[in-house]
């Protein structure tokens, strides 16, 4: 196993890993913050990518397409917070489940009403098409790149926002929900807002990987599991969290898809690598989690005390 | 909040007592048992299937139904051992074993046996770090079906056949018949159930949902109920796992795949859950709007969500919670 092929499959599961971050976020805080259960994050996830290719199809340049799928979903999700989710603040977990599964199908149905069953392909802007020399004998491709670098400054922005008024309100909410509306923090614009900026995360990520991945519908579920798995092993509401789980997440997942069936196929026969590694890679993930909460049952770093 | 126990009902009417239909039962399973024939005169003997596949599910969804519904454990891994079950009868057709008799007893036994295992460990958590749990076991039982080359992998394993019920005058190869056999596995199931949540078990199961502490405190084994509560749910669970491969004629990953367990999630809510009729109500009303949804209009899935968020915002407690008299109010 060369050097060349585990740098490479770092800075892929670092780039998958950030992006995960960007979903995980927004879910960690509405789930610690407001305590509801949003299974159809990954839907916003979807819109925005969605918006993205229809933006790039009109003709719009690549980072302006960015920007209006980031703002489009932001309005999308606010806007669902204020006519719906918000009436499922007070209800059980169970509510929220059946609430956010129906609004999935809804917006699935609505994608594919609007454009199509066939999964759309984003190009890579011109610009960014071609691979970078990292190192001697390392390349990569620029795109991923620049990817990894939105996904830092993302993480970098989130850290000083959350030191802001806002920040530190957001904070208070996930740790204590009910002291701090009793402390007069304006309960309902905070939860828009964060409600929004979880959305404009979300479409970010969509955008972002857009071209990397097909756009299609039902994009937004399996990412969905992965971004819950990343929270639990994070600890609920904490962004910090979200950070890291999501790193490992990305890192293990990546890492074990590629590097694991090459180690096994250096100890097996390559019929049983070729059928096992996979699985195994797959596996790996639900183990870790498990692991983490054995460990430590309210994830790495807990936000509520 | 329930008024005071008027003298004139009878002192079992509890709180935590669960009535089922009383002298409707027989009606509404001879109007069950009679719906085959019915659909041969009608012309629509297609829907025989179709009605197989909800008792089938109606089995599944009462089954997570009890764990999820009445002790408040939300497991988010229950297709696992509908998988199991499923796998066990392909297994054992793959073979050389087609009786019945022995590859449906299996397969409860192979899903209760995962149950305990899953169980014991997964009732350690508690809330959300549950629900992920009981995924991430779902999880690796649905990758480790792909790995499974002998059986097909990702595509799955056709069945040769039909499980047979030697002994018994029954061809399940038939239609109908299956229908009858499910028809009478479910009425089995339905009774169990109802009996099971009625009696001390199902009392500690209830109550240890609303408080475990108070349970634990009054000398309630609150481990020991929710864990077999846990493993019954599995053996039932491989039940359906068992019917379903042979209705289906075929095992796949599919059957564990996640999107499988938050749809019988879907449907015990949707149907209520904790209460006895949640399962079979949401099962039923859940795969008829995907059937006939479907056969309107090709994006039935929109207006099934648009029915799903109805149910929410306007009938908190399920549609099970549409029928029960007021003051009798609770989850």
């Amino acid at each position: 196993m060369d050097l060349i092929l585990v740098a490479e499959q770092a800075l892929n599961g670092l780039q998958f890993g950030l992006m995960l971050f960007l979903l995980a976020a927004g879910l960690t805080l509405v789930f610690g913050i407001m305590d509801l259960i949003n299974l159809a994050h990954g839907s916003l996830y979807m819109v925005g990518a969605y918006l993205t290719a229809a933006a790039l199809a009109a003709g719009a340049p690549f980072l302006a397409a960015v920007l209006a799928a980031i703002a489009g979903t932001a309005l999308l999700g606010m806007a669902l917070e204020v006519t719906l989710l918000r009436r499922l603040y007070q209800r059980d977990h169970l509510s929220q489940v059946l609430a956010t599964f129906a609004l999935i199908l809804m917006l699935n149905e609505g994608v594919r009403m609007i454009w199509g069953e066939q999964p759309l392909m984003l190009n890579t802007p011109a610009a960014l098409s071609g691979p970078v020399e990292l190192l001697p004998g390392l390349s990569y491709p620029a795109y991923r790149l620049l990817i990894i670098g939105v996904g830092l400054a993302v993480a970098v922005a989130l850290y000083l926002l959350t030191r802001t008024r806002w920040g530190m309100w957001v904070r208070a909410g996930a740790s204590n929900r009910a002291m701090t509306s009793a402390m007069g923090v304006p309960a309902d614009r905070l939860f828009t807002a964060v409600f929004g900026i979880g959305a404009a995360l979300c479409a970010l990520a969509g955008s972002l990987l857009g071209p990397l991945l097909a756009v299609q519908v039902g994009m937004g579920e399996s990412i969905l599991i992965l971004a819950f798995v990343v929270i639990v092993i994070g600890g609920i509401g904490s962004i910090r969290g979200a950070l890291v789980g999501a790193l490992l997440v990305g890192l293990v997942d990546t890492g074990s898809r590629t590097l694991l069936p090459a180690a096994l196929r250096q100890v097996a026969s390559p019929e049983l690598a070729s059928s096992v590694g996979p699985a195994v890679a797959s596996i790996l993930i639900y183990v870790l989690m498990a692991a983490v909460l054995f460990w430590k049952p309210r994830g790495l770093f807990p936000a509520r005390g | 909040m329930s008024p005071p126990a008027s003298p004139a009902r009878p002192p079992r009417q509890t709180l935590l007592h669960h009535r089922g239909l009383g002298p409707w039962t027989w009606a509404v399973l001879a109007l069950l048992a009679a719906l085959p024939p019915l659909l041969q005169v009608m012309g629509l003997e297609f829907y025989t299937v179709v009605a197989t596949r909800v008792l089938i599910f109606a089995i599944a969804a009462s089954s997570l139904n009890l764990i999820l519904g009445f002790g408040g454990l939300v497991s988010f891994g229950h297709a696992a051992f509908v998988g199991l079950g499923a796998y066990t009868v392909g297994a054992l057709m793959e073979a050389g074993v087609a009786s019945a008799w022995i590859a449906w007893p299996a397969a409860m036994l192979v899903s209760g046996l995962a149950a305990a295992v899953i169980g014991a460990i997964s009732l350690r958590t508690r809330g959300v770090y549950f629900i992920m749990i009981t995924l991430a076991f779902a999880q690796m039982f649905h990758y480790l079906a792909v790995s499974l080359k002998a059986y097909g992998g990702d595509d799955g394993l056709p069945l040769a056949a039909r499980s047979s019920l030697t002994a018994l005058p029954v061809n399940l190869a038939d239609d109908a018949s299956f229908y009858w056999v499910a028809l009478g596995l479910f009425a089995l199931v339905f009774a169990g159930l109802q009996r099971l949540v009625n009696s001390p078990l199902g009392w500690l199961l209830q109550a240890a949902r609303e408080n475990e502490t108070r349970v634990t405190a009054t000398g309630g084994r609150v481990f020991a109920v929710q864990w077999s509560a846990f493993i019954i749910a599995g053996a039932l669970a491989g039940l359906a796992g068992a019917l379903l491969a042979n209705l289906n004629g075929m095992v796949s990953p599919h059957l564990m795949h996640w999107s499988q367990s938050g749809q019988l999630m879907v449907m015990v809510i949707l149907g209520g859950a904790g209460a006895v009729w949640g399962g079979p109500l949401g099962a039923l009303v859940f795969l008829l709007l995907e059937e006939l949804l479907s056969g309107v209009t090709i994006h039935w899935q929109f207006a099934l969500g648009a029915i799903l968020l109805a149910v929410v915002l306007f009938a908190p407690r399920g549609l099970a919670g549409l029928f029960r008299p007021r003051g009798d109010a609770h989850a």
